[in-house]
Protein backbone atom coordinates (compact mmCIF):
# COMPACT_ATOMS: atom_id res chain seq x y z
CA UNK A 1 0.00 0.00 0.00
CA UNK A 2 1.51 3.25 -1.14
CA UNK A 3 0.17 6.11 0.92
CA UNK A 4 3.35 8.12 1.02
CA UNK A 5 2.84 11.82 1.40
CA UNK A 6 -0.60 11.56 2.94
CA UNK A 7 -0.68 11.75 6.70
CA UNK A 8 -4.38 12.38 6.95
CA UNK A 9 -6.54 12.27 3.87
CA UNK A 10 -7.90 10.08 1.10
CA UNK A 11 -6.10 7.90 -1.38
CA UNK A 12 -8.03 6.73 -4.42
CA UNK A 13 -6.12 3.68 -5.54
CA UNK A 14 -6.31 1.25 -8.44
CA UNK A 15 -7.78 3.79 -10.84
CA UNK A 16 -7.55 2.47 -14.35
CA UNK A 17 -4.57 4.12 -16.04
CA UNK A 18 -5.72 7.25 -17.87
CA UNK A 19 -8.99 7.67 -15.97
CA UNK A 20 -7.73 9.93 -13.18
CA UNK A 21 -8.51 13.24 -14.87
CA UNK A 22 -12.09 12.16 -15.56
CA UNK A 23 -12.52 11.23 -11.92
CA UNK A 24 -10.85 14.46 -10.82
CA UNK A 25 -13.51 16.38 -12.72
CA UNK A 26 -16.51 14.22 -11.84
CA UNK A 27 -15.71 14.49 -8.15
CA UNK A 28 -15.34 18.23 -8.49
CA UNK A 29 -11.80 18.16 -7.10
CA UNK A 30 -11.00 21.17 -9.28
CA UNK A 31 -13.36 23.18 -7.09
CA UNK A 32 -11.85 22.45 -3.68
CA UNK A 33 -9.03 24.23 -1.95
CA UNK A 34 -7.21 21.15 -0.71
CA UNK A 35 -3.93 19.88 -1.96
CA UNK A 36 -4.60 17.14 -4.51
CA UNK A 37 -1.97 14.98 -6.17
CA UNK A 38 -2.59 12.96 -9.29
CA UNK A 39 -0.23 10.15 -10.09
CA UNK A 40 -0.53 8.67 -13.52
CA UNK A 41 0.78 5.36 -14.82
CA UNK A 42 2.05 4.07 -11.51
CA UNK A 43 3.11 0.43 -11.50
CA UNK A 44 0.44 -1.93 -10.26
CA UNK A 45 0.77 -5.57 -9.36
CA UNK A 46 -2.85 -6.23 -10.36
CA UNK A 47 -3.27 -4.16 -13.50
CA UNK A 48 0.18 -3.37 -14.84
CA UNK A 49 -0.43 0.38 -14.77
CA UNK A 50 -2.78 2.44 -12.63
CA UNK A 51 -3.55 6.01 -11.62
CA UNK A 52 -3.75 7.26 -8.04
CA UNK A 53 -5.32 10.40 -6.59
CA UNK A 54 -4.30 11.70 -3.17
CA UNK A 55 -6.21 14.35 -1.25
CA UNK A 56 -4.63 15.81 1.89
CA UNK A 57 -7.83 15.97 3.91
CA UNK A 58 -10.79 13.71 4.62
CA UNK A 59 -13.63 15.21 2.61
CA UNK A 60 -17.03 13.93 1.50
CA UNK A 61 -16.76 12.08 -1.78
CA UNK A 62 -19.45 10.87 -4.14
CA UNK A 63 -18.76 7.14 -3.99
CA UNK A 64 -21.54 6.54 -6.52
CA UNK A 65 -19.57 8.39 -9.18
CA UNK A 66 -16.50 6.33 -8.43
CA UNK A 67 -18.40 3.07 -8.56
CA UNK A 68 -19.81 4.02 -11.92
CA UNK A 69 -16.58 5.15 -13.54
CA UNK A 70 -14.52 2.23 -12.32
CA UNK A 71 -15.74 -0.29 -9.77
CA UNK A 72 -12.18 -1.55 -9.22
CA UNK A 73 -11.18 1.65 -7.44
CA UNK A 74 -10.47 1.40 -3.74
CA UNK A 75 -10.89 4.37 -1.45
CA UNK A 76 -8.43 4.45 1.44
CA UNK A 77 -9.14 6.76 4.33
CA UNK A 78 -5.86 7.59 6.06
CA UNK A 79 -5.68 9.11 9.52
CA UNK A 80 -2.45 10.02 11.30
CA UNK A 81 -0.42 8.00 8.85
CA UNK A 82 -2.51 4.87 9.31
CA UNK A 83 -5.04 3.23 7.02
CA UNK A 84 -8.29 3.71 8.87
CA UNK A 85 -10.84 2.39 6.38
CA UNK A 86 -10.86 0.85 2.94
CA UNK A 87 -13.94 1.05 0.69
CA UNK A 88 -14.54 -1.12 -2.35
CA UNK A 89 -16.73 0.40 -5.00
CA UNK A 90 -19.73 -1.06 -6.77
CA UNK A 91 -22.14 0.14 -9.44
CA UNK A 92 -24.57 2.58 -7.79
CA UNK A 93 -28.35 2.09 -7.94
CA UNK A 94 -28.84 5.59 -9.33
CA UNK A 95 -26.62 7.97 -11.23
CA UNK A 96 -27.31 11.65 -10.84
CA UNK A 97 -25.66 14.09 -13.24
CA UNK A 98 -22.96 11.60 -14.16
CA UNK A 99 -24.07 10.73 -17.68
CA UNK A 100 -26.45 12.46 -20.05
CA UNK A 101 -29.13 10.65 -22.02
CA UNK A 102 -28.25 10.18 -25.68
CA UNK A 103 -31.85 9.82 -26.87
CA UNK A 104 -32.58 12.94 -28.94
CA UNK A 105 -36.31 12.53 -28.18
CA UNK A 106 -35.69 12.65 -24.43
CA UNK A 107 -36.88 15.72 -22.51
CA UNK A 108 -33.42 15.99 -20.92
CA UNK A 109 -32.02 16.91 -24.36
CA UNK A 110 -33.85 20.25 -24.30
CA UNK A 111 -34.96 21.12 -20.78
CA UNK A 112 -32.53 23.14 -18.66
CA UNK A 113 -31.80 22.51 -14.99
CA UNK A 114 -32.81 18.86 -14.96
CA UNK A 115 -31.07 16.29 -12.77
CA UNK A 116 -29.91 13.74 -15.34
CA UNK A 117 -30.87 10.49 -13.66
CA UNK A 118 -30.22 6.86 -14.57
CA UNK A 119 -31.36 3.76 -12.67
CA UNK A 120 -29.53 0.46 -12.60
CA UNK A 121 -31.81 -2.23 -14.08
CA UNK A 122 -29.31 -5.06 -14.63
CA UNK A 123 -26.24 -5.19 -12.40
CA UNK A 124 -24.75 -8.26 -14.05
CA UNK A 125 -24.76 -6.74 -17.53
CA UNK A 126 -24.18 -3.19 -16.22
CA UNK A 127 -27.34 -1.76 -17.78
CA UNK A 128 -28.89 1.54 -16.70
CA UNK A 129 -32.06 3.21 -17.95
CA UNK A 130 -32.82 6.92 -18.20
CA UNK A 131 -35.35 7.82 -15.49
CA UNK A 132 -37.18 10.04 -17.98
CA UNK A 133 -37.34 8.18 -21.30
CA UNK A 134 -36.14 4.64 -20.33
CA UNK A 135 -33.35 4.75 -22.94
CA UNK A 136 -30.72 2.15 -22.20
CA UNK A 137 -27.20 3.03 -21.11
CA UNK A 138 -24.57 0.29 -20.89
CA UNK A 139 -21.47 0.82 -18.83
CA UNK A 140 -18.37 -0.02 -20.81
CA UNK B 1 -52.04 14.98 3.54
CA UNK B 2 -51.59 11.83 1.54
CA UNK B 3 -49.01 11.38 -1.16
CA UNK B 4 -49.62 13.07 -4.52
CA UNK B 5 -50.37 10.51 -7.18
CA UNK B 6 -49.53 10.99 -10.85
CA UNK B 7 -50.17 8.79 -13.85
CA UNK B 8 -47.08 8.73 -16.04
CA UNK B 9 -47.01 5.07 -17.06
CA UNK B 10 -49.76 2.46 -16.81
CA UNK B 11 -47.59 0.47 -14.38
CA UNK B 12 -47.88 3.35 -11.88
CA UNK B 13 -51.27 1.80 -11.10
CA UNK B 14 -51.67 -1.56 -9.42
CA UNK B 15 -54.04 -4.13 -10.89
CA UNK B 16 -56.39 -3.46 -7.96
CA UNK B 17 -56.35 0.27 -8.68
CA UNK B 18 -57.14 -0.37 -12.35
CA UNK B 19 -60.02 -2.64 -11.27
CA UNK B 20 -61.20 0.22 -9.06
CA UNK B 21 -61.09 2.71 -11.94
CA UNK B 22 -63.06 0.32 -14.14
CA UNK B 23 -65.67 -0.11 -11.40
CA UNK B 24 -65.99 3.67 -11.01
CA UNK B 25 -66.26 4.11 -14.80
CA UNK B 26 -69.10 1.59 -14.86
CA UNK B 27 -70.80 3.30 -11.95
CA UNK B 28 -70.52 6.64 -13.77
CA UNK B 29 -72.27 5.09 -16.77
CA UNK B 30 -74.99 3.57 -14.57
CA UNK B 31 -75.56 6.46 -12.14
CA UNK B 32 -74.68 9.48 -14.17
CA UNK B 33 -76.53 12.04 -12.09
CA UNK B 34 -74.56 11.18 -8.96
CA UNK B 35 -71.43 12.54 -10.63
CA UNK B 36 -72.80 15.68 -12.27
CA UNK B 37 -71.43 18.15 -9.76
CA UNK B 38 -68.88 16.08 -7.97
CA UNK B 39 -65.96 18.22 -9.23
CA UNK B 40 -67.67 21.59 -8.83
CA UNK B 41 -65.08 24.38 -8.44
CA UNK B 42 -62.26 22.07 -9.47
CA UNK B 43 -60.14 22.95 -12.47
CA UNK B 44 -58.33 20.74 -14.95
CA UNK B 45 -55.56 22.17 -17.14
CA UNK B 46 -55.01 20.47 -20.48
CA UNK B 47 -51.50 21.48 -21.54
CA UNK B 48 -50.93 20.17 -25.03
CA UNK B 49 -47.45 21.12 -26.20
CA UNK B 50 -48.27 18.97 -29.20
CA UNK B 51 -51.73 18.88 -30.73
CA UNK B 52 -54.02 15.91 -30.22
CA UNK B 53 -57.57 17.09 -30.55
CA UNK B 54 -59.15 13.75 -29.75
CA UNK B 55 -57.28 13.18 -26.50
CA UNK B 56 -57.67 16.77 -25.35
CA UNK B 57 -61.42 16.82 -26.00
CA UNK B 58 -61.78 13.53 -24.17
CA UNK B 59 -60.14 14.99 -21.05
CA UNK B 60 -62.13 18.20 -21.28
CA UNK B 61 -65.43 16.39 -21.78
CA UNK B 62 -64.60 14.19 -18.79
CA UNK B 63 -63.96 17.13 -16.46
CA UNK B 64 -66.98 19.09 -17.70
CA UNK B 65 -69.22 16.10 -17.10
CA UNK B 66 -68.00 15.96 -13.52
CA UNK B 67 -69.08 19.58 -13.04
CA UNK B 68 -65.52 20.94 -13.09
CA UNK B 69 -63.99 23.44 -15.47
CA UNK B 70 -61.10 23.33 -17.89
CA UNK B 71 -58.40 25.64 -19.19
CA UNK B 72 -55.23 25.18 -21.18
CA UNK B 73 -53.69 25.30 -24.62
CA UNK B 74 -53.90 23.00 -27.60
CA UNK B 75 -50.48 23.41 -29.20
CA UNK B 76 -47.05 24.80 -28.36
CA UNK B 77 -47.69 27.66 -30.83
CA UNK B 78 -50.50 29.04 -28.75
CA UNK B 79 -48.60 28.77 -25.47
CA UNK B 80 -45.64 30.35 -23.76
CA UNK B 81 -43.65 27.29 -24.84
CA UNK B 82 -43.43 28.94 -28.26
CA UNK B 83 -41.52 31.76 -26.58
CA UNK B 84 -39.07 29.22 -25.19
CA UNK B 85 -40.54 28.68 -21.73
CA UNK B 86 -39.44 25.39 -20.23
CA UNK B 87 -41.75 22.57 -19.17
CA UNK B 88 -40.64 23.18 -15.59
CA UNK B 89 -41.68 26.82 -15.56
CA UNK B 90 -44.97 26.20 -17.36
CA UNK B 91 -46.01 23.45 -14.95
CA UNK B 92 -44.84 25.35 -11.90
CA UNK B 93 -46.98 28.31 -12.94
CA UNK B 94 -50.08 26.42 -14.03
CA UNK B 95 -49.86 24.27 -10.90
CA UNK B 96 -50.74 27.44 -8.97
CA UNK B 97 -53.99 27.86 -10.91
CA UNK B 98 -55.53 24.41 -11.16
CA UNK B 99 -56.23 21.20 -9.22
CA UNK B 100 -55.01 18.67 -11.78
CA UNK B 101 -53.02 18.74 -15.03
CA UNK B 102 -53.20 16.58 -18.14
CA UNK B 103 -50.19 17.21 -20.35
CA UNK B 104 -49.03 16.03 -23.73
CA UNK B 105 -45.52 16.76 -24.95
CA UNK B 106 -43.46 15.56 -27.91
CA UNK B 107 -40.42 14.78 -25.72
CA UNK B 108 -40.21 11.52 -23.81
CA UNK B 109 -40.25 11.90 -20.05
CA UNK B 110 -41.62 15.47 -20.11
CA UNK B 111 -44.42 14.68 -17.60
CA UNK B 112 -41.82 13.35 -15.15
CA UNK B 113 -40.15 16.74 -15.25
CA UNK B 114 -43.57 18.32 -14.81
CA UNK B 115 -44.36 16.18 -11.78
CA UNK B 116 -41.12 17.28 -10.11
CA UNK B 117 -42.25 20.90 -10.26
CA UNK B 118 -45.75 20.88 -8.83
CA UNK B 119 -47.86 19.37 -6.08
CA UNK B 120 -50.97 18.90 -8.21
CA UNK B 121 -51.43 15.49 -9.88
CA UNK B 122 -50.04 15.14 -13.41
CA UNK B 123 -51.63 12.88 -16.02
CA UNK B 124 -49.45 11.93 -18.96
CA UNK B 125 -51.62 12.43 -22.04
CA UNK B 126 -48.81 11.16 -24.25
CA UNK B 127 -45.06 11.87 -24.21
CA UNK B 128 -43.69 11.30 -27.70
CA UNK B 129 -43.39 7.64 -28.58
CA UNK B 130 -43.00 6.73 -24.93
CA UNK B 131 -46.21 6.30 -22.88
CA UNK B 132 -49.90 7.06 -23.25
CA UNK B 133 -51.47 5.46 -20.17
CA UNK B 134 -55.00 6.85 -20.52
CA UNK B 135 -55.22 5.16 -23.92
CA UNK B 136 -54.31 1.89 -22.22
CA UNK B 137 -56.91 2.45 -19.50
CA UNK B 138 -59.42 3.12 -22.26
CA UNK B 139 -58.47 -0.13 -23.98
CA UNK B 140 -58.75 -2.10 -20.74
CA UNK B 141 -62.19 -0.67 -19.96
CA UNK B 142 -63.35 -1.46 -23.51
CA UNK B 143 -62.18 -5.06 -23.22
CA UNK B 144 -63.72 -5.46 -19.77
CA UNK B 145 -67.06 -4.11 -20.95
CA UNK B 146 -67.10 -6.22 -24.09
CA UNK B 147 -65.81 -9.47 -22.61
CA UNK B 148 -66.77 -9.15 -18.96
CA UNK B 149 -63.20 -10.07 -17.98
CA UNK B 150 -59.56 -9.15 -18.51
CA UNK B 151 -58.08 -12.64 -18.27
CA UNK B 152 -58.07 -15.82 -20.36
CA UNK B 153 -58.25 -14.58 -23.91
CA UNK B 154 -56.32 -14.40 -27.15
CA UNK B 155 -55.36 -10.88 -28.15
CA UNK B 156 -54.25 -10.13 -31.71
CA UNK B 157 -52.24 -6.96 -32.25
CA UNK B 158 -51.88 -5.92 -35.87
CA UNK B 159 -49.88 -3.33 -37.79
CA UNK B 160 -46.91 -1.30 -36.66
CA UNK B 161 -45.87 -3.16 -33.54
CA UNK B 162 -42.37 -1.71 -33.51
CA UNK B 163 -43.19 1.96 -32.94
CA UNK B 164 -46.77 1.57 -31.69
CA UNK B 165 -46.64 2.72 -28.09
CA UNK B 166 -50.32 1.92 -27.53
CA UNK B 167 -49.52 -1.68 -28.41
CA UNK B 168 -46.53 -1.84 -26.05
CA UNK B 169 -48.51 -0.39 -23.16
CA UNK B 170 -51.47 -2.67 -23.74
CA UNK B 171 -49.20 -5.72 -23.75
CA UNK B 172 -47.52 -4.55 -20.57
CA UNK B 173 -50.87 -3.96 -18.88
CA UNK B 174 -52.43 -7.26 -19.98
CA UNK B 175 -49.38 -9.30 -18.94
CA UNK B 176 -50.55 -8.78 -15.39
CA UNK B 177 -53.68 -10.86 -16.01
CA UNK B 178 -53.87 -14.66 -16.16
CA UNK B 179 -54.11 -16.69 -19.34
CA UNK B 180 -53.52 -14.01 -21.95
CA UNK B 181 -52.16 -15.20 -25.29
CA UNK B 182 -50.76 -12.64 -27.73
CA UNK B 183 -50.73 -13.04 -31.50
CA UNK B 184 -48.46 -10.40 -33.03
CA UNK B 185 -49.41 -9.66 -36.61
CA UNK B 186 -46.93 -7.49 -38.50
CA UNK B 187 -44.33 -7.44 -41.25
CA UNK B 188 -40.95 -8.54 -39.92
CA UNK B 189 -39.52 -5.03 -40.10
CA UNK B 190 -42.28 -3.73 -37.83
CA UNK B 191 -42.21 -6.55 -35.27
CA UNK B 192 -42.46 -5.95 -31.53
CA UNK B 193 -39.12 -4.83 -30.03
CA UNK B 194 -36.92 -7.31 -28.17
CA UNK B 195 -37.55 -5.81 -24.74
CA UNK B 196 -41.30 -6.39 -25.10
CA UNK B 197 -40.62 -10.03 -26.00
CA UNK B 198 -38.40 -10.29 -22.93
CA UNK B 199 -41.23 -8.94 -20.80
CA UNK B 200 -43.73 -11.42 -22.24
CA UNK B 201 -41.29 -14.27 -21.60
CA UNK B 202 -40.54 -13.08 -18.09
CA UNK B 203 -44.28 -13.00 -17.32
CA UNK B 204 -44.67 -16.50 -18.76
CA UNK B 205 -47.17 -15.35 -21.38
CA UNK B 206 -47.84 -17.34 -24.51
CA UNK B 207 -47.14 -15.43 -27.74
CA UNK B 208 -46.41 -15.91 -31.41
CA UNK B 209 -45.63 -13.81 -34.45
CA UNK B 210 -47.41 -14.12 -37.78
CA UNK B 211 -47.20 -12.10 -40.98
CA UNK B 212 -50.84 -12.03 -42.07
CA UNK B 213 -54.21 -11.30 -40.53
CA UNK B 214 -55.71 -14.37 -42.18
CA UNK B 215 -53.45 -16.77 -40.26
CA UNK B 216 -54.37 -15.25 -36.94
CA UNK B 217 -58.06 -14.48 -37.39
CA UNK B 218 -59.88 -17.70 -36.34
CA UNK B 219 -58.46 -17.86 -32.81
CA UNK B 220 -58.75 -14.19 -31.82
CA UNK B 221 -61.02 -12.82 -29.06
CA UNK B 222 -59.65 -9.30 -29.46
CA UNK B 223 -58.20 -7.72 -32.61
CA UNK B 224 -56.33 -4.51 -31.95
CA UNK B 225 -55.58 -2.70 -35.21
CA UNK B 226 -52.97 0.02 -35.69
CA UNK B 227 -51.80 1.90 -38.71
CA UNK B 228 -48.90 0.79 -40.89
CA UNK B 229 -47.25 3.90 -42.25
CA UNK B 230 -45.49 3.83 -45.60
CA UNK B 231 -42.48 5.71 -44.19
CA UNK B 232 -41.78 2.83 -41.84
CA UNK B 233 -40.89 0.45 -44.65
CA UNK B 234 -37.37 0.11 -45.93
CA UNK B 235 -38.42 -0.09 -49.54
CA UNK B 236 -41.38 0.57 -51.79
CA UNK B 237 -41.46 -3.04 -52.95
CA UNK B 238 -42.12 -4.45 -49.48
CA UNK B 239 -44.70 -1.80 -48.81
CA UNK B 240 -46.68 -2.66 -51.94
CA UNK B 241 -46.34 -6.39 -51.27
CA UNK B 242 -47.52 -6.13 -47.68
CA UNK B 243 -49.79 -3.12 -47.33
CA UNK B 244 -53.06 -4.92 -48.01
CA UNK B 245 -52.20 -7.63 -45.51
CA UNK B 246 -52.80 -5.16 -42.70
CA UNK B 247 -56.07 -3.69 -43.88
CA UNK B 248 -59.11 -5.18 -42.22
CA UNK B 249 -62.17 -5.72 -44.40
CA UNK B 250 -65.26 -7.94 -44.28
CA UNK B 251 -63.57 -10.59 -46.41
CA UNK B 252 -60.81 -11.09 -43.83
CA UNK B 253 -63.41 -11.20 -41.06
CA UNK B 254 -65.13 -14.22 -42.58
CA UNK B 255 -63.14 -16.66 -40.44
CA UNK B 256 -63.36 -14.55 -37.28
CA UNK B 257 -65.24 -15.50 -34.12
CA UNK B 258 -68.82 -14.26 -33.74
CA UNK B 259 -67.91 -12.33 -30.61
CA UNK B 260 -64.58 -10.89 -31.78
CA UNK B 261 -63.92 -7.38 -30.43
CA UNK B 262 -62.27 -5.11 -33.03
CA UNK B 263 -60.41 -2.18 -31.52
CA UNK B 264 -58.36 0.76 -32.82
CA UNK B 265 -56.85 3.67 -30.88
CA UNK B 266 -58.06 6.12 -33.60
CA UNK B 267 -57.63 8.16 -35.69
CA UNK B 268 -58.01 5.61 -38.43
CA UNK B 269 -56.80 6.20 -41.97
CA UNK B 270 -57.46 3.19 -44.16
CA UNK B 271 -56.35 0.25 -42.06
CA UNK B 272 -59.95 -0.64 -41.28
CA UNK B 273 -62.22 -0.49 -44.28
CA UNK B 274 -65.35 1.62 -43.58
CA UNK B 275 -67.55 -1.35 -44.52
CA UNK B 276 -66.48 -2.91 -41.19
CA UNK B 277 -67.91 0.00 -39.18
CA UNK B 278 -71.44 -1.40 -39.21
CA UNK B 279 -70.35 -4.89 -38.21
CA UNK B 280 -71.41 -5.51 -34.59
CA UNK B 281 -67.87 -6.61 -33.82
CA UNK B 282 -66.47 -3.13 -34.56
CA UNK B 283 -65.87 -1.45 -31.20
CA UNK B 284 -63.60 1.47 -32.00
CA UNK B 285 -66.22 4.17 -31.57
CA UNK B 286 -67.42 2.49 -28.41
CA UNK B 287 -63.79 2.85 -27.27
CA UNK B 288 -64.13 6.64 -27.50
CA UNK B 289 -67.04 6.54 -25.05
CA UNK B 290 -65.02 4.30 -22.74
CA UNK B 291 -62.18 6.82 -23.00
CA UNK B 292 -64.34 9.55 -21.52
CA UNK B 293 -65.68 7.37 -18.70
CA UNK B 294 -62.25 6.09 -17.65
CA UNK B 295 -60.80 9.63 -17.68
CA UNK B 296 -63.65 10.73 -15.41
CA UNK B 297 -62.81 7.87 -13.06
CA UNK B 298 -59.11 8.74 -13.19
CA UNK B 299 -59.67 12.42 -12.40
CA UNK B 300 -61.75 11.45 -9.36
CA UNK B 301 -59.12 8.95 -8.23
CA UNK B 302 -56.21 11.38 -8.52
CA UNK B 303 -58.17 14.16 -6.81
CA UNK B 304 -59.18 11.77 -4.04
CA UNK B 305 -62.88 12.48 -4.58
CA UNK B 306 -65.46 9.79 -3.87
CA UNK B 307 -69.13 9.65 -4.61
CA UNK B 308 -71.24 10.43 -1.56
CA UNK B 309 -72.77 7.28 -0.14
ZN1 LIG C 1 -33.61 9.95 -21.57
Amino acid sequence: MNIDGVNTGIVLDHIKAGKSMQIYELLGLDKINNCVAIIQNADSEKYGKKDIIKIDQIIDLDFDVLGYVDSNITVNIVKDGRLERKHHMELPQTLKNVVKCKNPRCITSVEQGIVHTFRLVDRENKVYRCAYCDAEHRVK
Amino acid sequence: MSEIRNLINITDLTVEEIDGLIATADDIAANHSAYENICAHKKLATLFFEPSTRTRLSFEAAMLELGGSVLGFSSANSSSAAKGESVSDTIRTVGCYVDIIAMRHPKEGAPIVGAQRTTVPIINAGDGGHFHPTQTLTDLLTIKRKKGRLNNMTVGLCGDLKFGRTVHSLIEAMLRYEGIKFVLISPQELAVPEYIKEKMNAAGAEWKEVETLEEAMPELDILYMTRVQKERFFNEEDYIRLKDSYILDLEKLRTAKEDLTIMHPLPRVNEISVEVDDDPRACYFFQALCGKHIRMALILFLLGIRKKA
